[in-house]
């Protein structure tokens, strides 16, 4: 199991052009500890000059065995490792994995839980795309972004603090439901957020939106066309730059999105400019969820009254001793799902979030399956820095908004 | 049913003969590892099926025959309907066609499950591990490879546990 092989350098000549093997371009490695590949991805690079020929991204320096780990979990155990896949979106995670119970388990949520689902999970968009926008600011020259960014952003890590007790690892849903419903000040705080944070978005559309300099470096880099993006596997907002209204939670709605009233918006020229505009518009779109949700948030219980998969609540362990067993029977050999597979998508802030679950009608999964947009969408980078300049390949890994930690699992 | 959806099983069952698999959600169909190269493009060209959203692997070990599931899962988005390709393969020698000519994103997901499971891709143009280190042994997602854990070591068997403990070799790379 420990043992290693070793590898030829034939076994890479493929990667390259015959270019490269005479010494006519030149291969240099960015990263993995490079600041603007956000995090921990490799990419090799073939120059001709200044000029991208090609570069092959390496993966899997995050690779932290998630998908195994889970298999030795009981099923709602392993839904804490969810908020690690995708750091800057710990509770969509989360929410694709308990949804993708829910149907194996055609278990029921309560209406408030779906609610509170949504407004956290939309919060959290806005926040993904906020350190998205700071870095991808940062990476094209607009330093001040990041600083702005940041500080919105810990107004919506405060909310999910405010809930779960945790900045972002909150690990506040699970299968059934929520692990407890929001306490009191949670509506006045997201209400704070909401009537401060239009103002800021404008404020960021008019450092950067028509900023000569940023126009210049984000125009007509990295192109993509709508056919080729979809054969690429491109989805979410790396997608909808280039046109196609591909949005999840429009086609294919979940936790009631169907009731909410909000646009997709998409690009026409699939360039880094369209990708942004397309972000910065999806933050205000999350923030007319967030509003609608807020507005019609049904009182009522936060988790499913179904005793075989959800523990009783507290006060019934007293007076009840079928409450008794089902408590004892959850908490120690957890809840067995029915045999079989299924696979859900959700609409990450990345793109198409899905988890593939098969049970063989055990407590634990037989097989856990992250699709993760960032993983996807990497491989596409190729293809859309060649001919770029490696400047301009900066302004596209921010682009297509990757995070590995979603990308190596 | 929906129509579209109706109408993708229908013709790959009256095409391909596949039989109907069982999964909750998307409607699913067992297929050949000899087939999917031609359903997939029967699924792309005529049906429609424009972006291959997942594929991945399921381990039945101790099973042997078959041993694992290829699952494809593919999305159409003009009519909003997805579909699940079964793909039951043997234990001992594991192999299924790329459908990289088909669709670019399949590149990366079948290097995943080389890694992964060892499933060995036919034709494909860059068969290298993706996730784990180039120089690795063994396939993690396996069943029959261990998940590893930490010992904790105490003074009574500390070097017992020591020398049996998995050190990176730095020197060789």
């Amino acid at each position: 199991m420990y043992e290693t092989t070793e590898v030829t350098l034939d076994e890479l000549k493929h990667l390259v052009s015959n270019r490269a093997l005479e010494g006519d371009t030149v291969l240099l490695n960015m990263g993995p500890q490079h600041p603007s590949t956000h995090g921990v991805l490799r990419v090799l690079l073939e120059l001709d000059g200044e000029v991208v020929v090609n570069c092959v991204p390496d993966v899997g320096f995050l690779h932290t065995g998630i998908e195994k780990n889970m298999e030795a979990k009981l099923w709602e155990q392993a839904a804490v490792m969810t908020d690690r896949l995708d750091y800057l979106n710990t509770t969509g995670n989360g929410l694709a994995y308990c949804l993708a119970i829910e149907r194996l388990a055609e278990l029921e949520v309560p209406p408030r839980a779906q609610a509170i689902r949504v407004i956290l999970v939309e919060l959290q968009r806005i926040a993904s795309h906020l350190v998205w926008l700071g870095t991808h600011g940062l990476d094209l020259g607009a330093l001040s972004m990041f600083l702005y960014c940041f500080r919105e952003r810990e107004a919506i890590l405060d909310i999910l603090e405010l809930c779960s007790g945790q900045r972002m690892m909150a690990t506040f849903f699970r299968p059934g439901g929520l692990w407890r419903d929001v306490p009191a000040d949670f509506e006045l705080a997201v209400r704070r957020f909401l009537r401060e944070f239009p103002r800021r978005v404008d404020q960021y559309e008019a450092l950067l939106t028509k900023n000569p300099i940023f126009m210049n470096r984000t125009k007509k880099i990295g192109v993509i066309s709508a056919e080729d993006a979809l054969n690429w596997g491109l989805t979410g907002p790396t997608l909808r730059g280039s046109g196609p209204k591909y949005d999840l939670r429009k086609v294919q709605p979940y936790s009631g999105y169907e009731q909410y009233d909000f646009e997709v918006p998409t690009g026409t020229h699939g360039d880094v400019y369209d990708r942004y505009q397309v972000r910065m518009e999806e933050m205000r779109q999350s923030m007319r969820i967030v509003q609608q949700a807020l507005d019609m948030l049904p009182y009522g219980p936060v988790r499913s009254d179904d005793r075989k998969y959800v523990p009783p609540p507290r006060a019934e362990l007293g007076t009840s001793m079928e409450a008794v067993i089902h408590h004892f029977k959850l908490w120690t050999e957890g809840f067995n799902l029915p045999k079989g597979s299924v696979y859900s998508p959700v609409e990450s802030p990345r793109g198409e979030l899905g988890v593939y679950l098969e049970s063989d009608g055990g407590p634990k999964p037989l097989r856990v399956h992250w699709r993760t947009p960032s993983f996807i969408h990497l491989q596409a980078l190729p293809v859309l820095s060649r001919g770029h300049l490696v400047a301009d390949l900066v302004g596209i890994i921010g682009s297509i908004d990757i995070v590995l930690g979603d990308s190596d699992r | 049913m929906d129509g579209h959806l109706e109408k993708t099983i229908t013709t790959l069952k009256e095409r391909f003969a596949l039989q109907d698999g069982t999964t909750k959600y998307p409607a699913c169909l067992v297929a050949t590892p000899e087939q999917i190269v031609d359903v997939a493009r029967t699924l792309r060209d005529e049906l429609g099926f424009n972006l291959l959203s997942d594929i991945t692997a399921v381990d039945y070990y101790p099973e042997q025959a078959p041993r694992f599931h290829v699952v494809y899962n593919f999305y159409s988005l003009e009519h909003n309907v997805r579909v699940c390709l079964r793909v039951p393969l043997d234990g001992s020698n594991p192999t299924v066609h790329t459908l990289e000519g088909l669709y670019h994103s399949a590149n990366w997901q079948e290097r995943e499950l080389w890694d992964m499971f060892g499933i060995h891709i036919e034709a494909h143009s860059d068969l290298r591990r993706i996730l784990m280190p180039y120089d690795w042994v063994g396939h993690p997602l396996r069943k029959d490879y261990p998940l590893g854990y930490e010992e904790p070591q105490f003074t009574f068997n500390f070097d017992e546990i020591e020398r049996r403990k998995h050190k990176a070799r730095y020197e060789e790379a």
